[in-house]
């Protein structure tokens, strides 16, 4: 059933965009946005349906930050950890979100809820320390701010 | 008082929307180039080459699919001036880009936007969708005959993307692995098709340049650096943000304006940048002098370099792509000694002075501009802070 839906689902983001190799990554992200992460069996169907060989779907994939293909929470947290946002006290952040979430950067949730990562300047260094959550953006945040954020979604999530 | 005047050239909130647009489609594609190139702009990414025979290689390039293609992949340290424009001058952006099309001969424009931007995705395809009902993008716009589209594209996290080969690799769905260089996108770039890839505040310059007149344009900066540049400012000083300034601007002034006080060390063009102490500070930001990219990145005297080199460092690590050695090997041995010294163990002199060869070996040998540049934190680091290391 579960490989249905996947088959389905790539079906669906190869022919919104088109069969053209150039399209690969708006299909890849289109996928990551539906279901997180991308599996081995996505990146074969994708394959497949791209006739492509599975290898290169993996290796365009893997390349990029934000293609996930590893298991990976419905929300992700990306936290600055560039210069400024280090001046600004990222490592604070990364603590309280680590305490908050009671895992290490780099991992999950048990529940797939949040994956807590690190990621270069994303380009909001006058206003640190900043983080994403999926494609959203937030600035200015300490401690209590940056937990509050992780708890609106928590809340969204129920 | 500063002695810097903060310009509104570009930043100009009396932008007459759709002037340069109506002005430009009624001349000729040479005359376009001709005004671009009499401007003397330079490249607004930092790479500074001249935006005009950019424009003129494209146009003479054979083909009848050309593209064009805006860099809104803004991704190096300390760099946020492009927000700014994709977010309060997107008329600058898209009528610079459709001027692009119709001097070089294009239909077809592409915004490569940063997966880190992606939160401006909408207010970018809406404001798109107002140009197309204006018949400002689609087919005989302004019944001149000239049809030209623009379609938004997203990166997914990748620094090196920013290099215009390795972009074009991205767009067209690969690795974004930089390529050889020539050919050149102007004869084969994305699609093998002749391309131009442009900066978005290189883009924002145009309606400026022609409804002002390159004279105009010319008025600021310097003989070498012609025009105004923005700069985005962050660390440590009390007004962090965006400001426009002439090329050629001293680092001191600067400071001043943006009231930094007690300053250590300034890191200017981005990681891959200079890293100067005060002793520098009366020099010129110009292509003739520190890099103007437009990253300025301010450290106070409580701050150790030592952990600037290891943040700058791991960044590099992170974001080379790895194809080739020099860059890929080469920022990990520098980042390993770093890291013993940060521990507190001994690294001898030795090995920082064969550091500082490996260094130069990146310089020379690494494909593209990242890992040319990647060492240059240690370079100037090692030479202007040895006492932090």
């Amino acid at each position: 059933m579960k490989t249905l839906e996947v088959h389905k689902d790539v079906k669906e983001a190869v022919s919104k965009h088109g069969k053209k190799k150039e399209l690969l990554l708006p299909i890849l992200q289109e996928l990551v946005e539906k279901r997180s992460y991308l599996t081995e069996d996505i990146i074969r169907d994708v394959a497949i349906e791209m006739d492509m060989s599975p290898n290169e779907v993996y290796s365009v994939a893997s390349f990029y930050a934000f293609i996930n293909v590893k298991p990976t929470g419905k929300f992700v947290v990306r936290v600055c950890h560039t210069i400024s946002c280090d001046l600004a006290g990222k490592e604070e952040i990364i603590k309280a979100l680590e305490k908050e979430l009671r895992i290490k950067v780099g991992n999950t949730t048990d529940d797939r809820l949040f994956t807590l990562s690190t990621t270069p300047c994303i380009g909001m260094c006058d206003q640190g320390p900043a983080m994403l959550v999926n494609d959203d953006v937030y600035t200015r945040l300490d401690s209590k701010k940056a937990v509050e954020i992780i708890r609106d979604y928590k809340r969204k999530a129920e | 008082m500063a002695q810097v005047m903060e310009r509104k050239r570009l930043l100009s909130p009396d932008y007459k929307l759709g002037e340069a647009l109506e002005k430009a489609l009624s001349l000729s594609p040479s005359k376009i180039i001709e005004a671009v190139k009499d401007s003397n702009l330079k490249g607004r990414g930092g790479a500074g080459f001249p935006t005009g025979l950019k424009w003129d290689l494209a146009a003479k390039a054979e083909g009848t699919t050309k593209y064009v293609i805006c860099n809104a992949d803004e991704g190096e340290p300390g760099t946020f001036k492009d927000r700014v424009l994709l977010l309060e001058h997107t008329d600058k952006l898209l009528e610079g880009m459709i001027i692009a099309g119709h001097a070089i001969g294009s239909a077809n424009g592409i915004i490569y936007l940063r997966a880190e931007y992606r939160w401006m995705l909408k207010d970018l395809k809406a404001k798109i969708e107002q140009y197309k009902n204006k018949n400002w993008l689609g087919k005989n716009i302004l019944k001149k005959g000239f049809d030209f589209d623009v379609e938004i594209r997203l990166n997914a996290g990748a620094y090196v993307c920013g290099e215009e080969t390795a972009l074009i690799e991205s767009l067209e769905g690969k690795r974004g692995e930089p390529r050889n260089k020539p050919p050149y996108p102007v004869e084969k770039g994305y699609l093998q098709c002749p391309t131009i890839v442009n900066n978005v505040e290189t883009f924002c310059y145009i309606p400026f340049i022609i409804t002002e007149g390159p004279e105009e344009f010319k008025k600021y900066g310097t003989e070498r650096s012609t025009g105004t540049k923005l700069f985005s400012v962050s660390g440590d000083c009390n007004n962090p943000g965006v400001y426009e300034l002439d090329l050629g601007t001293k680092v001191k002034d600067l400071l001043e304006l943006v009231d930094a006080k007690n300053t250590k060390a300034v890191q200017i063009g981005g990681a891959g940048g200079v890293t100067i102490g005060e002793k520098d500070f009366d020099k010129p930001i110009a292509f003739e002098g520190y890099p103007p990219g437009g990253s300025i990145i301010v450290f106070d005297k409580s701050r150790n370099m030592r952990h600037v080199l290891m943040n700058f460092m791991e960044f590099f690590v992170e974001e080379s792509c790895g194809q080739c050695t020099p860059c890929r090997e080469g920022t990990m041995r520098i980042l390993e000694a770093v890291e013993k010294l940060e521990k507190g163990e001994h690294v001898s002199e030795e090995y920082l002075e064969k550091l500082v060869e490996l260094a130069e070996v990146m310089a020379v040998s690494a494909k593209c501009g990242l890992g040319q540049t990647a060492a240059n934190p240690f370079i100037y680091i090692y030479k202007n802070f040895k006492e932090d290391l």
